[in-house]
């Protein structure tokens, strides 16, 4: 394997961005990130990104974010109808075959113009469920009351990953939802959905971000201390909610596994668990020791989930405390689907 | 396999997986298959312009046309998106432009489209080249017989009447003739200009 | 360390037509794959990853359409990914999928590219009501004809070669049973006498809307070099991508499409494209992009393309560099397929199993495609031999 750096991040992520649109707020991202690696567009090798239509509510909407990255003259490119994270996926597969040793990437979407938990209910099978307009918070509300009822995890446990993530978003300017509550606050928050409290959703966010990858030599030019992407898999879960145990997550376990993200020491750990429900099955599928690892100490995908970024924010977030020496290996996961349906897992480390 | 010659397949007959009928419980036989079902998806959306669409939009009300400049190259886009593709980066500057320019190239359209019932066919629409713009942009071109339209004919504006303006691209009705000599085009494969010329 | 070679084991398609109401989306899917499977003699259970595209979500009214499809894709507890390029998408997620086995992520990997138009409809979903702009263009015929129109004011090229492309893909179509539209009796007069729809486009130099799907089975060099039955090997793939609009622009041979041919070709080794090139599948949604593209990608010199199209050179029967011997996107348009058909004809050709569409003796075929505001473009070079 070629060994792979992310190199430069930047990133934007409100609760709704309404004066400006997805370009327009992108382009600054993207200027950041490249000007932290001291790269034009010119010199990437690769370009990937991954946004919505659905999100944006018209057909071909990444035709219109395309121009911010200068594409003139044309650019080797590609995009995923997926979370970003999938494009730095695929722009470190292309880097893997070779000739080239950088790569841009970026991820955004608003879910502000729509409503989120309606659009994503188009994710569902469109011939036997989609037709009921599942509320897709009420169905991860489904899998809570199956871990609650089985006694997989209780009430006060995800309240202290609610609060937790709150503690942590403080420090974060990118978090929506940072005001700090004690777990007694949050346990006496009326439900939001029965079993699930507000605090236990995520606080959607409107924005985006964009990283650099580099190979080799050229991420030790480029970045004082690059952190190394030393495993990366991805993998799916059925679809069908009826066939699958929601109370664990088998395919992050098994993208955890062909990452190599196991093993005694994880410095720290960046999980696109939207809902603490979510975070509590990636905790546990990761065989992470919330003793020895710091769980999202940006607060997570719980103080602000971007759609359609919120995984390559998570591996953006990762690999800048690794950059400023706050760890030496760090687990980066995004989250595609209902209830965790599919699953990335990254292992970053620095030298 | 190799070098024993296949026996040949019907391309169009089933994968061997997919052969085999499917069983029904004895209950259901005779059952007529329900071929499609009807799912209405409704999402609405509230959209924003953005920054540069935002005043160009509502410079459009007073029958004014804003362009954006790119400050790397001096090229001027309309509609502004607020961004130059070519230096990937915000542009620098509002300029107005004149409500002439010239056709750059031209569709005449012998269908009704659904959405714009008002819009009989045959009719025109082209890309303007907008003098002080880089680029065209699209626009119906009317008071002429669409069979007469050029390439490099000279057009200007026609607005709605003022009581009518919104801050909407729709306050240009389309685009008339000016009778002023063509423009000269002598190289079909670009379009717009790579210098804007002054309004 | 070089790319790990890679090879085209399995094709397999759907019938394309304008409603295929006997399938489900995951049952159309299933339908090429298993072909595709069946002759590539691999099982579900062979498979690392599956990569899959087809264009906007807006076309079925499904939203991130892999979710939904990870059972009938064999993807429980596999990699799938979903990529969407606009038009070019088929083809790009070819290279995509290529790019898997080629960095040695993957050994063997599913990928197919549908669009199943019926399920939803396409105008509507191609025309979602954007506030801010007026709309005056009907679909992307609308677009393109002012192109066309400059190109045909460029090289003074006969009025009719539009019509002689679409008359040629349409005959060729005849030779290809998954091809949508089976025109037996048309003839050269009807094509010309069909009605303009965006002048200069004619009714019959169209692409139809089509529901379809199109599969193939990628192996590493190993896996290409054990496999009993015939191989297309990957001598290159390229994307690129540029703005739509910007001053000086050429959007008769936009510099994406120049630069993807050159990449492509460069990788493959190929010099003299035309006299080494045997078969070319090239994305034609309006019959006028042949000439368009044969000039932009390098096989006749620039305003000379519509003299190949005059000659013949492209036809199957008797042409020197046939072009869409399947009929192309002129007889079958799945969007999200298309692109893939494209690159899946070109391996089909060099595998020797283009049947009664086959062009004899083919070593070297080329499959493209592109989309957007002829802005993205995707490309491969396939071979029999080795690269």
């Amino acid at each position: 394997m070629i060994d792979v750096a992310v190199v430069a991040f930047a990133q934007r992520q409100e609760a709704a961005i309404s004066g400006e649109s997805e370009v327009e707020f992108m382009v600054p991202l993207m200027e950041q990130a490249k000007a932290a690696a001291g790269l034009t567009q010119a010199d990437m090798g690769f370009t990937c990104s991954g946004s919505s239509d659905f999100l944006a509510g018209q057909a071909f909407s990444f035709v219109m974010t395309i121009d911010g990255t200068g594409p003139v003259p044309p650019i080797s490119e590609s995009h995923v109808e997926q979370d970003g994270a999938w494009a730095l996926y695929e722009a470190w597969v292309k880097i893997q075959c070779g000739g080239i040793d950088t790569a841009f990437v970026y991820g955004y979407g608003k879910s502000s113009p729509g409503s989120l938990r309606d659009v994503l209910a188009t994710q569902m099978d469109p011939y036997y469920v989609c037709p009921l307009w599942p509320d897709s918070y009420a169905v991860e509300a489904l899998a809570a009351r199956l871990m609650l009822e089985g006694g997989h995890v209780s009430e006060a446990r995800l309240a202290e990953i609610a609060a937790r993530s709150r503690a942590s978003a403080a420090s974060n300017p990118h978090a929506v939802r940072a005001d700090p509550k004690s777990v007694a606050e949050i346990l006496a928050e009326d439900y939001a959905i029965d079993p699930l409290r507000p605090s236990d959703l995520p606080a959607e966010a409107d924005g985006g971000c964009a990283v650099v990858l580099a190979a080799g030599d050229r991420a030790r030019e480029l970045c004082e201390r690059p952190a190394w992407i030393r495993g990366m898999d991805h993998r799916s879960d059925a679809h069908t909610l009826g066939v699958r145990d929601l109370t664990s997550s088998a395919s992050a376990r098994l993208a955890a596994e062909h990452a190599g993200a196991t093993g005694d020491k994880i410095d720290l750990a960046e999980l696109c668990g939207p809902f603490t429900t979510s975070e509590y099955l990636l905790i546990d599928a990761l065989g992470l020791n919330e003793d020895r690892t710091a769980i999202n100490p940006s607060g997570g995908a719980l103080a602000a989930h971007t759609m359609m970024a919120s995984g390559l924010i998570r591996i953006g977030e990762a690999a800048s405390r690794i950059w400023r020496g706050d760890g030496d290996r760090a687990v980066a996961h995004a989250t595609s689907g209902p209830c965790l349906q599919q699953n990335l897992v990254c292992v970053l480390e620095g030298d | 396999m190799s070098g024993v010659p296949a026996a040949p397949r019907d391309p169009l007959a089933a994968p061997a997986a997919l052969a085999e009928p499917m069983t029904v419980p004895e209950a259901l036989s005779g059952a007529e298959p329900v071929e499609s079902v009807c799912t209405p998806i409704r999402l609405s959306y509230t959209y924003t312009p953005g920054r540069a669409l935002s005043r160009y939009l509502r410079a459009m009300a007073d029958k004014r046309i804003l362009g954006e400049r790119c400050g790397a190259t001096g090229q001027v886009f309309v509609p502004p998106r607020g961004v130059s593709p070519l230096a990937g980066s915000a542009t620098s500057e509002v300029v107005e432009l004149a409500d002439t320019g010239y056709v750059e190239s031209f569709n005449i359209t012998r269908v009704p489209i659904e959405r714009r019932p008002d819009l009989k066919p045959p009719y025109c629409s082209a890309w303007i080249v907008l003098d002080g713009a880089s680029v065209g942009f699209l626009g119906l071109v009317i008071n002429i017989a669409p069979e007469e339209v050029r390439i490099g004919m000279r057009v200007r504006a026609v607005w709605k009447p003022d009581e009518e303006l919104e801050t909407s691209a729709a306050n240009i009705l389309g685009w008339a003739p000016t009778g002023e000599p063509d423009e000269v085009i002598t190289d079909y494969a670009r379009i717009g200009r790579v210098e804007a010329s002054d309004a | 360390m070089a790319a790990e070679r890679t090879a085209v084991i399995g094709v397999g398609q759907t019938k394309y037509a304008a409603a295929r109401r006997d399938v489900s989306m995951a049952g159309l899917l299933r339908e090429a794959a298993y072909r595709a499977l069946e002759m590539a003699e691999k099982t579900w259970s062979d498979i690392d990853a599956v990569i899959i595209g087809k264009a906007p979500d807006f076309f079925e009214g499904v939203m991130m359409p892999e979710i939904y499809l990870a059972e009938a894709l064999g993807a429980v507890g596999k990699p799938i990914m979903r990529v969407h390029t606009a038009g070019s998408v088929g083809g790009s997620t070819a290279c995509v999928a290529a790019s898997m086995v080629q960095s040695r992520v993957h050994r063997c990997v599913l990928t197919i590219g549908w669009e199943k138009q019926s399920e939803s409809n396409a105008m509507w979903a191609l025309s979602l009501p954007q506030p801010f702009a007026t709309s005056v263009n009907a679909g992307a015929g609308g677009y393109f004809s002012p192109i066309i129109r400059r190109y045909m004011m460029m090289t003074g090229a006969p009025e009719l070669i539009g019509c002689m492309v679409a008359h040629k893909d349409r005959r060729q179509a005849l030779l290809n049973p998954y091809a949508h539209l089976h025109q037996h009796d048309l003839t050269f007069e009807q094509v010309v006498d069909s009605p303009m729809l965006w002048d200069p486009i004619r009714y019959s130099e169209t692409c139809p809307s089509s529901d379809g799907a199109c599969a193939m089975v990628l192996v590493d060099e190993a896996g290409g070099e054990s496999h009993p039955g015939p191989v297309a090997w990957v001598h290159g793939t390229a994307m690129r991508s540029e703005s739509n609009s910007y001053g000086g622009r050429n959007m008769v041979s936009p510099a994406a499409s120049e630069q993807c041919a050159d990449d492509v070709f460069a990788q493959a080794g190929i010099v003299d494209r035309r006299a080494e090139i045997d078969a070319v599948e090239m994305y034609v949604p309006f019959s006028w992009y042949e000439p368009m593209w044969l000039e932009s990608l390098g096989f006749a010199a620039t305003g000379e393309g519509w003299r190949m199209v005059e000659s013949g050179a492209t036809e199957l029967e008797g042409g020197d560099l046939p072009v869409n011997c399947s009929g192309g996107v002129l007889s079958s348009n799945p969007i999200g397929a298309s692109g893939m058909i494209r690159f899946a004809e070109a391996a089909l050709q060099v595998m020797g199993e283009a049947g009664r569409h086959q062009v004899d003796g083919a070593r070297r075929a080329v499959g493209h495609a592109y989309g957007g505001g002829a802005q993205y473009y995707a490309m491969w070079v396939v071979g029999s031999g080795k690269p």
